[in-house]
């Protein structure tokens, strides 16, 4: 047991080895690429009137009058002392970009337990039954989820909420649900009364932007599930096990199940930094602000700064996922630790 | 040769693949064929605003006064244009790479994964909103920064094949027979790869559609005055619930090529699949 451990512990410290050294390089890259983008300052140049001083002890102020290397060697010590540097309007980009980043990751660990938990339950229940009404139903659901973009998908179940909104009102249950119960725009103003207020209030604002983002990963974790849960349902080792009289149950739990989860977990860390960019999309749709929204305003204002702390979060991000998902590949399935 | 006409037999035989051949033929014909002879030019905003569907307007027209049938023809020849120069650049590069580090193994497969990982960590969406602000907003630069992140899909699969295939005898005779890594990719490894590769290329234009319409829709694939689906939704989309013709049009259309390309996948991974 004890070995066990160390072998996984020693398996994660490499696979981190590997990660951090890759992250800096995609820093260095992503940072000339921003630098490439544009002069952030041009628009305040090129305004009438514009006081060129001014403009210049700015852009010496964000260093923009210094050599790309040197800068980003500056950025980066700052990086990691804590210090992210300011967007072209002055602000710390570690408030911005953090506050932002709670918004949305949030959304996404939500929607990712959500579509996991449910496809992986879909996926057994349609292998079990195979080519019986559940299974064409759940394939037939998961393809149409495939086919749709996540955009759509919030489109359309924003507009059914509104109608939902105004059955809740029919019925005259505002004053249980509150009026509008599911928020179609930003959940910031969650102002409760007490705790169930606050439970119905989040649930109201969370809801439709959470079942959105799950949707596509939901078909994707359906779809994986069922096919590795009816290739280990043909093994023979599940073969022996039903033949010596171990109950259905059991069989497909103890002995299907825990193999099948394997090329989940693959799945889980492929699809993360999609997940990532769908949560981003989803939150532009519910005027969200999150991490969507500081992409739009840093992107249309080349602020150099702003882009890195947001790129550079989200990469973190989605090595740490990895890193989830390595450690419970080692944990469904003991060849990989060793060698 | 006989085994091309028997995974051809066995792919007939899957029905729904065949429906959506059929449907994405229609399509692309259809797309051709309309412009040929439709009155109304796609860039034309000449025309009343808010026309609900009618006799000249079979889709209506949208706020600024674009006829929607022009529109989504355009929408539609742009979206597959895209979707499948992504597909094709992006398999290409990525089998290409990918056979060579499942082959060579040793410092080719190295670098060839930590490139990988590097864009996998990478965060797409914000580099691609990056780049088409540093190239221009054409169709052919979009579809080769989707390229740029599509390949590793490709590359990481190949890797896997190339690797098993490379152990098996044929290969190593091959090799003992004085081939070379060239000869023995594309002679011995890609012809074997062939199923993988077509059922990855299908699924890649699949999602290269809906991923042109996410960057689309926030702002940043197609410029105007050109237009791809996903263009035409984000224009459209707060008209959403008064006026649904011109969310519905773009979106149908959009979900069917998606589906049309999802069954195609799955008939050609079945076909090839029997044969093993």
């Amino acid at each position: 047991m004890g070995e066990d451990e160390l072998n996984l512990t020693r398996y994660v410290l490499r696979r981190l080895a590997i990660s951090v050294p890759t992250l800096l390089v995609a820093t260095f890259v992503c940072f000339l690429l921003v630098a490439a983008a544009g002069d952030p300052l041009a628009e305040q140049r090129s305004r009438p009137g514009a006081n060129q001083d001014a403009i210049a002890v700015l852009a010496h102020e964000l260093r923009l009058d210094e050599g790309v290397v040197p800068r980003y060697f500056h950025w980066l010590g700052g990086f990691l002392s804590g210090d992210w540097g300011s967007s072209i309007a002055l602000e710390p980009v570690f408030d911005k970009v953090t506050s932002a980043y709670g918004v949305t990751f949030g959304l996404v660990i939500g929607a990712e337990v959500l579509a996991l938990v449910t496809g992986v339950l879909v996926g057994v229940v349609a292998a079990v039954r195979q080519y019986r009404l559940a299974d064409h139903v759940a394939t037939a659901l998961a393809f149409l989820l495939f086919a749709m973009p996540v955009f759509c998908i919030a489109l359309v179940l924003k507009d059914f909420a509104v109608q939902l909104n105004d059955w809740v009102r029919d019925l005259g249950l505002t004053g249980l649900l509150g009026n509008p119960w599911i928020r179609t725009s930003s959940p910031e103003s969650l102002e409760s009364h007490g705790f169930g207020d606050l439970v119905v209030k989040y649930i109201g604002a969370y809801l439709l932007p959470t079942l959105a983002v799950m949707a596509v990963s939901f078909a994707g974790y359906s779809r994986f599930q069922r096919a590795s849960m009816l290739e280990t349902l043909n093994t023979d080792y599940v073969r022996t096990a039903r033949a010596k009289g171990i109950s259905p149950a059991r069989v497909i739990f103890r002995h299907a199940f825990r193999n099948a989860l394997i090329p989940v977990a693959t799945l889980f860390s492929l699809n993360f930094g999609v997940v990532l960019s769908g949560a981003v999309i989803t939150e532009r749709v519910f005027n969200w602000n999150g991490m969507g929204s500081v992409l739009v305003t840093a992107v249309n204002a080349d602020d150099p700064y702003l882009l890195m702390g947001w790129i550079v979060l989200i990469g973190a991000t989605v090595v740490v996922a990895n890193l989830v998902a390595d450690v419970c590949y080692g944990v469904l399935d003991p060849r990989i630790r060793v060698g | 040769m006989r085994r091309g006409r028997l995974v051809l037999r066995r792919f007939r035989r899957h029905r729904l693949a065949m429906a959506g051949v059929v449907a994405l033929a229609v399509l692309v014909l259809a797309v051709l064929i309309v412009p040929l002879w439709w009155p109304h030019d796609y860039g034309d905003a000449s025309f009343p605003p808010f026309v609900p569907p009618n006799a000249e307007f079979p889709l209506g027209t949208n706020k600024i006064g674009l006829d929607m049938l022009a529109q989504i023809v355009r929408g539609t020849q742009l979206s597959l244009l895209i979707a499948v120069t992504v597909s094709i650049v992006a398999t290409t590069l990525g089998v290409a790479l990918g056979s060579l580090a499942g082959y060579r193994r040793g410092f080719t497969d190295a670098a060839v994964s930590r490139l990988t990982d590097l864009f996998l960590i990478v965060p797409q969406i914000a580099v691609a909103a990056i780049l088409v602000k540093v190239f221009d907003g054409s169709w052919f630069t979009v579809a080769l920064i989707l390229s740029a992140f599509y390949w590793t899909q490709s590359a990481r699969i190949t890797r896997g094949e190339a690797m098993s295939l490379a152990q098996r005898e044929f290969v190593e005779s091959a090799r003992a027979a004085g081939a070379g890594t060239a000869r023995i990719i594309t002679r011995h490894l890609l012809p074997n790869m062939t199923g993988t590769i077509a059922v990855n290329a299908t699924l890649a234009v699949a999602q290269a559609v809906l991923l042109e319409a996410g960057l689309s829709f926030v702002g940043l694939g197609v410029q105007l005055p050109d237009t791809s689906l996903g263009r035409i939704i984000f224009d459209n989309y707060t008209q959403f619930s008064g006026r649904p013709w011109l969310f519905f049009w773009p979106f149908g259309v959009l979900v069917l090529i998606s589906l049309a390309l999802n069954f195609i996948g799955d008939g050609l991974r079945d076909a090839f699949d029997a044969r093993t």
